[in-house]
């Protein structure tokens, strides 16, 4: 606390505000209505998780085989995001890249695995307009798909950005706002699996 | 082929009702007057680099409040149209389709696009200034909310010539709302017009709470911060809770409509109620998020012009963050008559009537605050006092209605209507204008004439009661709210006729405040405020000249207590000066086009998601995509300093006028 109070006023005293430190704490507070907009789309699938309308439900759609490739991909980037955070400490540039790379390849794969499961179930008639079960599921999970499509493109933009402006605070600042929001998104599929597949099948 | 343009244009372009054509040609020639205007007066340079594309909080502050204003005509105009045809039984000024997108328009635009972007304007005015920073955390950020904002304003109000107005009442309730029974084009307008304009309010909360937590001047401890700030970070924290819940409920109805989705539809398992309980998860704290800085503003306004200190700072402090947390918790006081059940009702009924604790130790404070004070009536000053009694009896009704039993004779009635105009009327449009009255000469470098200021008051109190003391009894008489009109048999003839004339009333009140600023430009060499406090201020925005420097504060002040710029006057009375750090170059940010080219590809996209045209949207999410990408890629000189000589000049310039 007293660290922190000291930190403080070292930053006001010549009015200027470290922009790193201001663009991580709106970053966090970012990630809390990211929270609250997940909320929102889970309280809708667990109202309208048994709304079929005579149509398929969760325990005859899902393909656990799938899900479960998908969180062994998207747990274990989480770990390499981490990996290259620590080599960016380290001052590694080459790490750091190394393991973005790794990390894309895994997130691109558990994007690749979403689809695959999408097209599947819209093969087999259960798709968007089936039944409001339906609707809540492919917006729920689409969502948070449609996150990790978004943290991609922010990453492999960063790797242009590390490439040519090399380690600044600036370029450091993007890659712990961007590993945060990986680790976020790892969270929310937590949740996806426990509440969506596991009780759907349960 | 021409018939096919023929045919199309006749879709595309409201027509059939007179007064359509008379906004098409009024539109028509705004845009040729602003035009003509700005290329003879050769401004559109200086358009574009000071305001188009200025990151200065001070100017995007001012931008919000013009469009503000501009918007609470064209929703007064709604309001008194509706007034005319409701004045006597069996008017037909308005045929009830148009007069349904009229009261829906009135709702969307008074709530979502002039209270919000009014409050935002004040925010960005006053919330730098007041606890000594030289802008808010994101500048670049803050410009962008506000062109969202805009350009969502400007999809919605667009619907009125374009394709069709929203019909389905304020908050579009599903099934009303859906495909089935709006066919048209009016629901997407509605969507797209607030979710564009529901990010940049998200970002702004965001934005302003960093400001708040991080930026504040040395010394300025959290119990030292001034009450307005105060309000400003409650009702940013309510906003960041909120409006992602909106966004979400609103994304879910564009998919019921767009992509054939069963949400919120009335087949295929779908839940009209769940739209209904997600829309008041935000609906209801929205009420707060606009009601608080009101309340702030009252705190600072009353404590000046009594020529005292606030009465019990600290529990307007806590009440303010009791508000925010129990707006959380009375959504279902808004459809007690859906069935949830007695246990449920029960709940939500209490937790509505215990906001009107803090909301009372509040209004307590502030009497207590004008107690043996010195008090001037300068019209911040009457505005503020006139609120307390208008809010004692929004207040009243208000715990009328929360009584489930009570309310289900109440619901959807005009007591119903009396009671939120009250509410939204004297807690915070009464605010607002004293807010704006009050940093007027902090934003401009002059303060506006009195007396038409004081006619414009009277006219809008009296007419207010006028307006809506009627509408309570109607209610109580039977008489439900969204009709078109009415039969002589019913009664309700004379004190319609009385409310019709206080919203003229209003509407007069409204005009002198337009003389009033117009008289107060033409005769601005005499109003000039030459000692940046004008009104003997207790907080730092008054340390400074008016209108401010770019910069702000030339030396970033040391705070040492509450009402820091009050002490620090009374010190310099008796002699003792302050010791001030040395000038030095000043970091700030450069400005930017992107909000702004960013905000016309939101609105490019908004527009063809509204009338499904793939060509309109891809081109515009991609152009939304590309700025993005610019940003992320060019943000890396997007500031430059401000030589300490330079600053110095101006310091001697401005100073010098004194």
């Amino acid at each position: 606390m007293a660290q922190a109070a000291a930190h403080q006023s070292h930053d006001h005293d010549h009015g200027h505000h470290d922009p790193q430190e201001l663009k991580m704490l709106g970053f966090w507070i970012f990630l809390v209505t990211d929270v609250i907009l997940f909320s929102t789309l889970f309280a809708t699938f667990v109202v309208l998780r048994n709304s079929t309308a005579g149509g398929p439900g969760g325990a005859e759609l899902f393909n656990m085989t799938g899900v479960i490739i998908e969180t062994f991909l998207l747990l274990t980037s989480s770990f390499t995001s981490g990996l290259a955070v620590l080599a960016m400490n380290k001052g590694s540039m080459k790490g750091l890249i190394n393991w973005l790379i790794v990390t894309a390849i895994l997130g691109l794969g558990f994007i690749g695995f979403e689809v695959y499961e999408f097209v599947e179930l819209v093969h087999e008639g259960a798709n968007f307009g089936t039944s409001a079960f339906l609707s809540a599921f492919f917006t729920l999970v689409g969502t948070h798909g449609l996150h990790v499509s978004l943290g991609l493109v922010w990453m492999i933009g960063l790797m242009f950005q590390l490439k040519k402006r090399g380690l600044t605070s600036e370029t450091k600042g993007k890659v712990s706002a961007l590993s945060l929001y990986w680790h976020f998104l790892d969270a929310v599929w937590i949740f996806l699996l426990s509440v969506v597949y596991l009780m759907g099948v349960m | 082929m021409l018939d096919k343009i023929k045919e199309f244009a006749s879709t595309f372009f409201v027509t059939g009702d007179p007064m359509i054509y008379g906004a098409d040609v009024s539109i028509a020639l705004a845009m040729i007057g602003i035009v003509f205007v700005l290329t003879y007066f050769k401004k559109w340079g200086w358009l574009w680099k000071n305001w188009l594309t200025t990151v200065d909080h001070k100017k995007v502050g001012i931008m919000y409040i013009l469009a503000a204003i501009l918007m609470l005509f064209r929703g007064g105009v709604d309001a008194l149209l509706m007034r005319i045809q409701l004045a006597t039984p069996d008017v037909t000024l308005l045929h009830p389709e148009h007069y349904n997108q009229i009261f829906t328009t009135h709702g969307t635009i008074m709530i979502l696009f002039m209270a919000m972007p009014l409050m935002f304007g004040l925010f960005n005015i006053a919330v730098p200034l007041q606890i000594g920073a030289r802008d808010v955390a994101f500048p670049f950020l803050n410009a962008l909310s506000f062109w969202l904002f805009f350009m969502g304003a400007m999809l919605f109000n667009l619907s009125f010539v374009i394709g069709g107005s929203p019909d389905a009442g304020w908050l579009s309730y599903p099934p009303l709302s859906e495909l089935q029974f709006s066919p048209g084009v009016g629901q997407n307008f509605y969507i797209w017009g607030i979710q564009i304009s529901g990010i940049g309010s998200l970002a702004t909360g965001i934005n302003f709470i960093v400001t708040i937590i991080k930026m504040r001047a040395p010394g300025m401890t959290w119990m030292k911060m001034p009450v307005f700030t105060w309000s400003v970070f409650s009702s940013c924290v309510i906003i960041i809770f909120a409006f992602p819940i909106l966004t979400v409920t609103l994304a879910l109805l564009f998919l019921d409509r767009f992509g054939g989705g069963h949400f919120f539809t009335l087949d295929f398992g779908g839940n009209p109620m769940m739209y209904i309980n997600l829309i008041w998860m935000w609906g209801h704290p929205e009420v707060y998020i606009v009601v608080l800085p009101a309340f702030g503003i009252y705190s600072e306004v009353i404590s000046v012009f009594s020529k005292k200190k606030l009465f019990g700072y600290k529990s307007m402090v806590y009440a303010m963050f009791m508000i925010a947390i129990l707006s959380f918790f009375t959504w279902a006081h808004h459809f007690f008559t859906m069935g949830s059940g007695a246990d449920v009702n029960a709940f939500f009924a209490i937790s509505t009537m215990v906001i009107a604790i803090p909301t009372g130790v509040k209004v307590f404070n502030w009497l207590f605050t004008m107690y043996r004070g010195k008090i001037t009536f300068k019209t911040p000053m009457m505005w503020a006092i006139a609120f307390i009694p208008n809010f004692l009896i929004a207040g009243l009704t208000g715990v009328m209605l929360s009584v489930a039993p009570a309310d289900f004779q109440f619901h959807n009635s005009y007591f119903l209507i009396a009671h939120f105009h009250s509410a939204l009327i004297g807690g915070v449009v009464f605010g607002y204008l004293a807010g704006l009255y009050y940093w007027w000469p902090k934003m401009f470098g002059f303060t506006l004439p009195e007396t038409p200021g004081k006619w414009a008051f009277w006219f809008w109190n009296i007419g207010f009661y006028v307006c809506f003391i009627p509408q309570y009894s109607l209610g109580l008489m039977g008489m439900t709210r969204r009709l078109s009109t009415y039969g002589w048999d019913t009664g309700w003839q004379p004190l319609n006729l009385v409310s019709t004339v206080g919203a003229f009333l209003m509407g007069i009140g409204f005009l002198f405040q337009v003389l009033q600023i117009l008289l107060g430009i033409k005769n601005f060499r005499k109003l000039k405020d030459t000692t940046g406090d004008p009104w003997g201020g207790h907080t730092l925005e008054w340390s400074i000249p008016s209108p401010a420097p770019e910069y702000n504060f030339a030396t970033i002040p040391q705070v040492e207590e509450r009402d820091d710029w009050w002490a620090e006057k009374d010190k310099r009375a008796k002699g003792i000066f302050r010791k001030q750090s040395p000038i030095e170059a000043i970091h700030m940010p450069k400005n930017s086009a992107i909000p702004f080219i960013m905000s016309v590809f939101f609105f490019i996209a908004g527009f063809g998601f509204v009338f499904g045209w793939s060509f309109f949207y891809i081109p515009g999410l991609i152009g939304v995509a590309i700025c993005m990408i610019c940003r992320s890629f060019f943000s890396y000189d997007g500031d430059y300093y401000i030589p300490a000589d330079e600053v110095k000049r101006t310091e001697a310039a401005i100073r010098g006028s004194v």
